[in-house]
């Protein structure tokens, strides 16, 4: 039985997700367990400076498939290219980024074996992985094992420790023949958009969310001329700021109930539950959620839960370590100008 | 256009599920369409044209496939074969292509994000994998014309627009837009028709080995936090106590 451990590097654009190096953290553990080795793997255009990162944070060796046909993430020269990189793999591992999922699966068909995604813990007997992996959002937990080689595993963001990086390890960089040519690839990006700013909730160490009670402050007075719904959404703006400011203060996501996503209130983009996003900050402040079972799903696991809801019944008061029964337009303000005078920002 | 959305049936998100006895149960709770596949159904029907929905499951009524139908969808279709038991993603999205190609002239085939019950998220860009068609993945807006596919991608970093020739397999997401509710007329259709079910032999194929298996299921560690109440005589005393609270959490 051998030892390769192979591990993707996220990257987008040059820059590798800081997720990828918990990966190649937990890669670098099972090499050392099974007396193997860590290969990572790079695809992309101008990928350099991410294969050396690879090796300060515990890669042996980085093979890099480096070409302008991966100038853009496309997900069929991606496998194809991570494919073919992983052949000699007896566990390839994955961030369970929207990238290192699609990847996953499809070199899984490649390779024909299986990909098990997103699990928070890893054993590892004889060489064979034992994964644990929530599913029903998180409602069970499931062992989860692949019978074929190689095992190929998405690890969850946040759910393995991040090495430090070593500036003093050294490794092998072995550049891999990309051998796609631009018209074999029937995909063509055309266009792309940034995101507006702000933290992104998967990677968040902090999240201030807010849920419908964002729209309820009585003593703010829309505008002449709304409709109801207007109004409703005018005020549920002025409640989000409130939840805006504090993240800004604390460096934190801004996450939202399925009800405020619903009710127009803030993006999809936003939404933490079962159809939104799973996260695991190590602080989420839920403030005006009552905390659904769906919403609960996506958010359980974060390491301290504060509630702020006006009725005291609320199901997040379960789940909270600390709580205020109050209304938010009362608490946020000062709590914002609480942390500025503390964090002294 | 020739479309195909792909379904699964699950517990409704509210159910309370739970492992009793080693066996995942959900009490009473409904099975229903997959949430996320909601919204494959919702973008099949904007591109338009005849949109058959499929779904691999188990014999008898499937909630998935009349939702799908009392939506608008034009025709249905279980597959279904003891032999598929212990199916894995993998193994799924060799069924789901061979599918696919028995019902032919396919222009795009439709995915939600993932199902809410294994949480795998894999079988979409399997089963173009299979079929050897680009998968256009976490489409927010999308626009078939000419044989050729324009999708608005959601990524993480911003949107992605792309471009690719039909065939081809997509990947919702929930910007695109909120899925209609069933007409009366379609709950009607959907309760009066007949669904074929296709077999392994009817799909010519023999069951894809499942390499992915799931020795144990259990429910998580109950989480013993007791809740601690901040109280004051003001909001700028409970916040700074809370404050104070949080800091010495040392989560900041």
């Amino acid at each position: 039985m051998s030892g390769n451990v192979y591990v993707y590097i996220d990257q987008f654009k040059g820059q590798p997700l800081p997720t990828s190096w918990e990966a190649v953290g937990e890669a670098r553990a099972l090499a050392d367990q099974l007396g193997g080795s860590v290969t990572a793997l790079v695809a992309g255009q101008h990928v350099s400076e991410a294969a050396q990162q690879a090796i300060h944070y515990g890669a042996d060796r980085v093979l890099v498939a480096d070409s302008p046909v991966l100038a853009d993430y496309r997900a069929e020269p991606y496998a194809t290219v991570v494919a073919n990189m992983a052949r000699e793999a007896d566990i390839l591992l994955f961030p369970t980024t929207t990238r290192g999922r699609e990847l996953a699966a499809m070199c899984a068909i490649d390779l024909n074996t299986g990909a098990i995604t997103d699990v928070t813990a890893i054993e590892l007997q004889d060489g064979q992985i034992t994964a644990t992996k929530p599913v029903y959002a998180g409602k069970l937990l499931s062992k989860v094992v692949c019978n074929a080689r190689p095992q190929i595993v998405t690890l969850r963001s946040r759910a393995f420790p991040k090495p430090e990086a070593d500036a003093s390890r050294s490794g092998e960089i072995v550049p891999v023949e990309v051998g796609l040519s631009e018209d074999e690839i029937a995909t063509k990006v055309t266009g792309y958009a940034e995101a507006e700013g702000g933290v992104s909730l998967t990677d968040a160490g902090i999240i201030v969310s807010g849920g419908r009670g964002v729209s309820n402050n009585p003593k703010l007075t829309p505008p002449d001329g709304m409709d109801e719904k207007e109004a409703e959404i005018w005020r549920a703006r002025q409640g989000f700021k409130l939840v805006g400011e504090l993240a800004e203060v604390l460096g934190a996501a801004v996450g939202a109930s399925r009800a405020a996503v619903d009710a127009g209130y803030i993006p999809y983009a936003h939404q933490v539950g079962q159809t939104g996003k799973v996260v695991s900050p190590n602080l989420y402040i839920a403030c005006g959620i009552s905390g659904a079972i769906q919403h609960q799903a996506g958010m359980r696991t974060s390491k301290v839960i504060v509630a702020i809801n006006k009725d005291p019944d609320a199901p997040i008061f379960k789940l909270a370590r600390f709580g205020v029964v109050a209304d938010l337009y009362d608490i946020l303000p000062p709590l914002t100008q609480a942390f500025k005078e503390r964090l002294g920002k | 256009m020739k479309i195909v959305v792909c379904v699964k049936q699950v517990p409704d998100t509210a159910a309370k599920v739970v492992v009793q006895n080693g066996q995942v149960t959900w009490g009473d709770a409904p099975l229903v369409l997959n949430p996320w596949d909601e919204y494959a159904v919702e973008a099949a029907l904007q591109v338009g044209g005849d949109v058959t929905v499929i779904t691999m499951g188990e014999q008898g009524g499937n909630e998935a496939l009349k939702h799908s139908l009392a939506m608008g969808c034009n025709n249905a279709v279980l597959v279904s074969d003891p032999a598929l038991a212990s199916a894995d993603s993998q193994a799924t999205a060799r069924v789901l292509a061979a599918a696919i190609q028995k019902i032919g002239d396919v222009d795009l085939v439709f995915f939600g994000k993932q199902a809410i019950d294994g949480d795998g998220g894999v079988t979409a860009a399997q089963t173009a994998r299979v079929l050897g068609w680009p998968i256009l993945s976490s489409a927010a807006g999308i626009e078939a014309t000419d044989g050729r596919l324009k999708v608005d991608r959601s990524m993480e970093e911003g949107r992605q627009q792309v471009e690719a020739p039909l065939p081809a397999v997509v990947s919702v997401t929930k910007d695109v837009g909120e899925p209609r509710y069933p007409s009366f007329m379609g709950i009607r259709k959907a309760s009066r028709a007949k669904i074929p079910t296709w077999s392994l032999a009817d799909l010519g194929i023999d069951a894809p080995r499942a390499v992915v298996a799931w020795p144990e299921v259990s429910n998580p560690p109950v989480r013993e936090v007791v809740c601690e109440i901040i109280t004051g005589d003001s909001p700028e005393e409970i916040a700074n106590t809370l404050a104070d609270k949080i800091l010495a959490e040392k989560v900041i």
